[in-house]
């Protein structure tokens, strides 16, 4: 089957098979290999991206349910060589060991931040308890999500 | 993992997925969020031939307040439900269960309908429903049907709902809620409850469903009946185990749930305000 999205700003078509899940359909058909997948069972949220600007498991998502919506992936979030604040605050507090869990985890904390600007460190970690880091890595993750959090307060004040 | 393949009809309205459900019968099933029947299918534990896709039908999108009840839609996704501030003045209970379903990422997927018709003893919101009284809205060819929530659950991941029907509308009573507790005991943060306990005291009675406890989404009878003769939390929650059927597997042994359900209960019971 035929399906159209706008990924990142930019439209795309494919052909399909139903059953092709979206992480697939991303990564080896439009070449946007930045999702990660890591467990495939909905648990871990490497495979997180934005669906309609909401957090969404890729790997448990079929590409057909997508078919007209609009989708940010990693790919999506830097202006250029200007990256997102996040991905910022990432880098400059090291919330990252081996970088697996990081796309999805940043897609996972934009999306936090969306819904809650001003979270408290319990906020984020609650709310990024669908991300799971192998590295245990969690500690400088939560403290760039807060840093990216007070900047966006600061910036807005 | 792949799920088998299927064939994929995507509903733009009720009656195309009444349709749909028509022509293909058996073979097919409703996909509205996915985010429980597509972890079956990609384990192949579920090989439907069809899927009917109703996550475009926004008309079943709704909180409502209709009077003696709030009607929710179908499709109405647990981060709706989570976030609706008529939920949490009308139905606490249900705002904060919905808040615990999954992770973030699956409450923006996940819906009431597909959850409740999924029928998943190990599934939050179900519990949550016996607990309200809830009425289930059913509509098929020939119209729509309403049915209790306790009378919905018939058999692991069974349901009343025929073939050919569509859950269309959640329909939670009004109650004048005196004390509401959810209880959800998991060895991690996304898990799925080992057990569950959602109790809501309103209205005069007590109602309390039981995550895990068996085959279906349970009803605590035996503790309702008994704060109903005027128990106290204890001595009621000492009867939590009383009709049902844990089952053992690699989280926790059946006497460990049963354990957990009189403890899960009584906490729930004291939390809503019986001492």
């Amino acid at each position: 089957m035929k399906i159209t999205v706008t990924v990142n700003g930019v439209e795309r078509s494919g052909d399909v098979e139903p059953r092709t899940l979206l992480v697939h359909f991303l990564r080896d058909e439009l070449d946007l290999t930045g999702t990660n997948i890591g467990c495939d069972t909905s648990s871990c949220g490497a495979c997180t991206i934005h669906v309609e600007g909401q957090s969404v498991k890729s790997c448990t998502m079929l590409a057909a349910q997508a078919d007209g919506l609009e989708l940010t992936t990693i790919e999506g979030l830097a202006n250029g060589d200007i990256l997102h604040p996040m991905q910022r605050c990432f880098q400059e507090n090291h919330g990252l060991q081996c970088g697996y869990c990081t796309p999805g985890m940043v897609m996972a904390a934009v999306s936090l931040l969306d819904e809650n600007p001003n979270p408290s460190e319990t906020d984020v970690r609650i709310g990024l308890e669908g991300n799971l880091c192998r590295c245990t890595g969690y500690h400088n993750i939560v403290k760039s999500v807060l840093a990216c959090a007070a900047e966006s307060n600061g910036a807005s004040k | 993992m792949i799920p088998a393949a299927f064939e994929y009809v995507r509903a733009d309205s009720v009656d195309a997925a009444l349709s749909a459900l028509t022509e293909y019968g058996d073979e097919a099933k409703l996909l509205a969020g996915g985010h429980s029947l597509l972890p079956l299918m990609k384990l192949r534990l579920a090989a439907p031939s069809v899927l009917v896709d109703v996550g475009r039908l926004d008309d079943l999108r709704y909180i409502n307040d209709a009077g003696d009840y709030i009607s929710i839609g179908a499709l109405t996704r647990h981060r709706d439900l989570e976030t609706s501030s008529l939920l949490a003045s009308a139905a606490p209970l249900l705002a904060h269960a919905a808040g615990h379903v999954g992770d973030p990422q699956v409450r923006h997927r996940g819906t009431i309908g597909g959850s409740l018709a999924h029928a998943d003893p190990a599934s939050d919101l179900p519990a949550v429903a016996l607990a309200m009284g809830a009425t289930i809205v059913a509509t098929g060819p020939n119209g729509t049907r309403e049915i209790a929530a306790s009378e919905f659950y018939t058999g692991f991941l069974e349901s009343a709902l025929a073939p050919d029907e569509l859950l269309t509308e959640i329909r939670i009573p009004k109650l004048d809620t005196q004390g509401w507790s959810f209880q959800k005991f998991n060895r991690r943060a996304q898990d799925w409850a080992i057990v569950g306990v959602a109790t809501v005291r309103a209205n005069g009675s007590t109602g309390v469903g039981l995550v895990n406890m068996g085959s279906t989404p349970l009803l605590a009878s035996a503790v309702m009946d008994a704060v109903k003769s005027g128990a106290n939390a204890a001595d009621a929650a000492a009867l939590a185990n009383e009709g049902t059927e844990a089952q053992s597997d690699i989280n926790a042994s059946s006497e460990y749930r049963e354990h957990l359900a009189r403890v899960l209960v009584r906490r729930s019971l004291e939390e809503s305000g019986l001492s």
